[in-house]
């Protein structure tokens, strides 16, 4: 039995030792990674769709460029974002499609996030067929006769029903509810990320076969492939707000940028620029297009584009 | 619920195979005359009924809430939960720190000069180009982050398995109830483990390091507690009798009778660890997984490979160098003297790198492999994909796979009424176990019920069998092939035993290449990754039957395939059961993970509890993958199990 107690008493001391004999707050602690060299140090989350991308490209370049620091991007889905965020492992989100839950919790209760002011960019989600069906068949672009036409949308993984995609798991999206609310003889069927939702439309879209998914303005994939949205009941202010009896279209929304509270006081010029930092869809487009169509990488599209829009970006600059 | 295979049973005697079986049978059957018509009067049906369902997600997510509230206020997080997080955090860091300061350049040195002084000649070599290609490859920062990640976990794993394993080594108590629960923990996948410590620590590096300890300490401690309790006797008694105290003799005698064990053990450990470290990306630990898990969710084959070499080129050599270390132990003719030399000759490499600016590596020398290889994927997806004339295409392949094999099997099992499928459970699990066993299996189906996911259970149930269908028949036709033929086994060997050292996440790369996104490429990576241990399994059953058995059989006159059949696989029947195990085990690993490339059901809702932060959808499919492991194991456990392979 001593033989046991002596390298764990020892084990208990050392821990004592290392961390103090205080309290330990572990929601203020940064990832292990992070300022790793002693560089000024800002890290952005940036989500997995190419707008947001194009966001963290561009604030990347000028920050790195301009204002001299260093950027640590991590990819993190969204809502456990905003847990990164409040615990200062991410110091800003860019491009945030409307979590009411978390920004109850951590803006309003907590104080742990500092909303950044608006991004520029108007964000709506929906329900899009092709426009090729659009034109075939007028009336589908109501929700009210979507069930005659489940039989032309059935897949292998939808069965019987007809197929609603959505893509990534980690999207804002009521899709099930609404399915269920509006009792539509359709099912929901995620393709597991977005890259993969969108290798799918593109895949129909060659072959001219109908199809309905989740899907989202701005998207530079309306460039390549034209869709119609489906009407579905008009929002709103608080339809949504159960999210089990949601049976109303999505909202318009004003996509919102957040920092941690503590960078937003202390982060100096980081901080100051951040919460400038304001552009057009179009702009944001521009990017979008040069990273997912021409395949540039996201530092060369940003540097393209910032060379170009001095006029925009130079107002950013504390 | 669980009622039917309440009916008393008694262990049956050991004797001829078929007449316990018979028993047993009648048993059930008796058992289920009476039952099954009184649960299906009381809850009818297919799926399970929605009575006996509990649904668990309201009181989780309310748990998932208190905690993220008070995670900042009480004593509990503030005291414990956050002091371990910070040892977590300020190890790592430390770690990371110091290999950055080293720099590429003393790193590769350090780790070869180790690989030379351990191992030889040749694995110093390979260590030093495993380290090289990494940075060749532009992978450096990640390859350092999930190296830092690693030894810190790994440290603590041994450390945490060691203490367990002496403790089940020296008390007959201790070992009697942490053998059923390293057992388990053994067969469990590797996914199910995220969850708990994402609900404490949150996403982020302590999660990852502790959910990476849970998973690689149990073969530790088992390994220690065979080792300690394998000493020889005789050696025991001699040293006994020289008046050693307990102590004594355990420092000088047991412990270092057990080193080989303790070796196999750390090897076995660092190989999980590493498996672990990779998948645990999903919830933050960054590194060389986090790149493969993000390329993955763009479908970025060529991004994933880049990652994926680092982390093959790291497993190999980790288990080459300690398995050597464990093969080359008590060889004398190491002096402390040649440790010295290779020491100072490793910082002497580690300061020059530093003066002569080789702390980074330098971005001119990066192989962008990413590019090349999607155009590859391009062109495959453009020709091979779909549409060739008589063979058809990959996507064609994975679509009639979906379409003929997997829908079908899916739906007949849904289809089933649960009932059924509890007593299918029981029949199997009975007709090769013992009424324990049974029992266990039918326990386990039954809480799947209870958590409310029959139906995607079911699912993911219907991959599981399909792969391993798969996964049997190709592996007993190479096992035999191997066996019978000496050249077709060396040719094998290399390439079972890099496959068996690769992590689970590797396998998704290729698969998305080839069959694009759903449940056919989660079945096809499943079947790669379970093929070399059954293939192996079977060699080596079928090798081992008694030469005599043959020669007996030879001079009857019984042709070669009259041998394998009536005399080589009813012999090696043992073997073949543990191959069957071994690959079920195997394939639902990889199966949940298949969630990340659209293999949906159960894996798809971890994924989902993750993303969305609903940990109440996440832990109770975990939960459920939990006991549909622990349901899987137990309907193939052979009587007699050997130590698993640690991947």
């Amino acid at each position: 039995m001593r033989l046991r107690t002596t390298p764990a008493l020892a084990g208990v001391a050392a821990l004592t030792l290392l961390t103090g004999c205080g309290a330990a707050d572990m929601t203020k602690q940064a990832s292990p990674f992070a300022n790793a060299q002693g560089a000024k140090t800002v890290t952005l989350s940036v989500q997995s769709w190419v707008g947001a991308q194009a966001n963290v490209a561009v604030a990347r370049y000028l920050l790195e460029h301009e204002l001299g620091y260093r950027v640590d991007t991590v990819q993190v889905d969204e809502v456990p974002a905003w847990d990164a965020l409040s615990q200062g492992r991410v110091d800003a989100i860019l491009e945030d499609w409307g979590h009411p839950e978390q920004e109850r919790r951590y803006v309003q209760d907590k104080k742990t996030i500092a909303a950044g002011g608006d991004l520029g960019v108007t964000g709506h989600i929906g329900w899009f067929v092709p426009t090729y069906f659009a034109k075939q068949h007028p009336d589908v672009t109501d929700w009210k006769h979507l069930d005659k036409y489940a039989d032309l949308l059935r897949t292998a993984e939808s069965g019987d029903k007809g197929q609603l995609m959505d893509g990534s798991p980690s999207y804002v999206t009521n899709d099930k509810a609404l399915v269920e609310n509006l009792d539509l003889d359709y099912k929901v069927v995620f393709a597991g990320s977005e890259a993969a939702q969108i290798t799918q439309i593109e895949q129909f879209a060659k072959e001219k076969k109908p199809f309905l998914t989740y899907w989202y303005t701005p998207q530079w994939l309306f460039e390549k492939v034209p869709m119609t949205e489906v009407k579905l009941p008009p929002y709103k202010e608080g339809c949504d707000a159960d999210p089990a009896k949601v049976d109303c279209a999505y909202p318009v929304t004003p996509l919102q940028k957040y920092l941690n509270a503590d960078f937003a006081k202390n982060g100096g010029d980081a901080a100051e620029f951040l919460k400038n930092f304001k552009w057009t869809t179009e702009d944001q487009n521009q990017v979008s297009l040069m990273i997912a169509e021409q395949k540039m990488r996201p530092e060369e599209a940003a540097k393209k584009w910032v060379d170009s829009h001095g006029s925009v970006w130079e107002k950013w600059l504390p | 619920m669980a009622t039917i295979t309440a009916a008393p049973a008694e262990p049956a005697p050991p004797g001829v195979l078929t007449r316990p079986a018979v028993r047993k049978l009648l048993t059930l059957a008796v058992a289920a005359a009476v039952l099954v018509p009184l649960a299906v009067t009381q809850w009818g049906g297919t799926t399970w009924p929605s009575v006996l369902t509990v649904d668990v997600s309201g009181p989780l997510g309310k748990a998932s809430d208190w905690i993220i509230d008070n995670r900042d206020s009480h004593p509990l997080f503030l005291y414990f939960f956050g002091h371990v997080s910070n040892v977590v955090v300020i190890a790592v860091r430390a770690v990371y720190l110091a290999l950055l300061a080293v720099g590429w350049a003393g790193v590769t040195a350090i780790g070869a000069l180790i690989a030379w002084r351990v191992a030889g000649v040749r694995l110093a070599l390979g260590t030093a180009v495993a380290f090289l290609a990494c940075s060749l490859l532009g992978m450096w920062v990640p390859t350092m982050q999930t190296l830092a990640l690693m030894v810190v976990a790994v440290l603590a794993s041994v450390v945490v398995g060691a203490l367990l394993g002496l403790a089940a080594g020296l008390s007959d108590r201790m070992d009697r109830v942490l053998r059923p629960v390293l057992d388990t923990m053994q067969v469990l996948p590797a996914f199910a483990y995220l969850l708990p410590v994402v609900l404490v620590f949150g996403i982020g590096v302590p999660a990852a390091v502790l959910a990476t300890v849970v998973y690689a300490a149990p073969p530790m401690a088992r390994l220690t507690s065979l080792g300690l309790r394998g000493a020889d006797r005789e050696v025991l008694e001699a040293v006994e009798s020289l008046g050693t105290t307990a102590r004594q003799r355990l420092l000088t005698a047991r412990v270092p009778l057990a080193r080989k064990e303790l070796l196999l053990g750390v090897n076995q450990t660092i190989m999980m660890a590493l498996s672990m470290a990779v998948i645990a990306s999903v919830i933050g630990a960054g590194g060389l997984g986090d790149r493969v898990y993000q390329a993955l969710a763009s479908v970025d084959v060529g991004a994933a490979l880049a990652a994926g070499i680092p982390i093959v080129l790291l497993a190999v050599v980790l288990d080459r160098v300690t398995g050597a270390a464990g093969e080359r132990l008590g060889e004398s003719g190491k002096s402390p003297l040649t440790w010295l030399y290779a020491l100072a000759a490793a910082a002497a490499v580690a300061v020059a790198g530093r003066f002569a600016g080789l702390l980074e590596w330098p971005d001119g020398w990066q192989l962008n492999i990413a590019q090349p290889v999607n155009r590859a994927v391009d062109w495959m997806t453009a020709h091979l994909y779909s549409g060739i004339p008589v063979v058809g295409g990959t996507a064609d392949w994975a679509a009639h796979f979906t379409n003929w094999v997997l829908n079908p099997l899916r739906d007949g099992l849904q289809w089933l009424p649960w009932w059924s499928v509890l007593l299918a459970v029981a029949a199997l699990a009975w007709l090769i176990g013992t009424w324990r066993t049974a029992l266990t299996a039918v326990l386990a189906m039954a809480a799947i019920g209870v958590l409310g996911v029959w139906k995607p259970s079911l699912d993911t149930l219907s991959q599981v069998l399909a792969a391993v269908a798969v996964t049997l028949v190709i592996g007993f036709a190479t096992g035999v092939a191997a066996a019978r033929s000496d050249r077709v086994e060396r040719a094998l060997r290399p390439v079972l035993d890099v496959f068996q050292t690769m992590p689970q996440f590797v396998y998704l790369i290729p698969v998305v290449a080839l069959f694009g996104v759903g449940r056919a490429p989660a079945v096809a990576a499943a079947v790669v990754y379970a093929l070399p241990a059954v293939v192996r399994i079977t060699t080596q059953g079928l090798r081992q039957v008694d030469p005599a058995a043959m020669e007996s059989a030879r001079s009857l006159g019984a042709t070669s395939g009259q041998q394998l059949r009536q005399v080589q696989l009813p012999l090696a029947r043992p073997a073949l059961l543990l191959a069957v195990n071994q690959g079920v085990v195997l394939v639902l690993a990889v199966v949940i993970i298949g969630g990340l490339v659209g293999g949906g059901a159960l894996g798809y809702q971890v994924v989902f509890g993750l993303a969305q932060g609903d940990l109440a959808t996440g832990l109770v499919a975990g939960a459920a993958i939990v006991c549909l492991g622990l349901m899987l194991d137990r309907v193939t456990q052979p009587t007699d199990r050997r130590p698993r392979k640690g991947a």
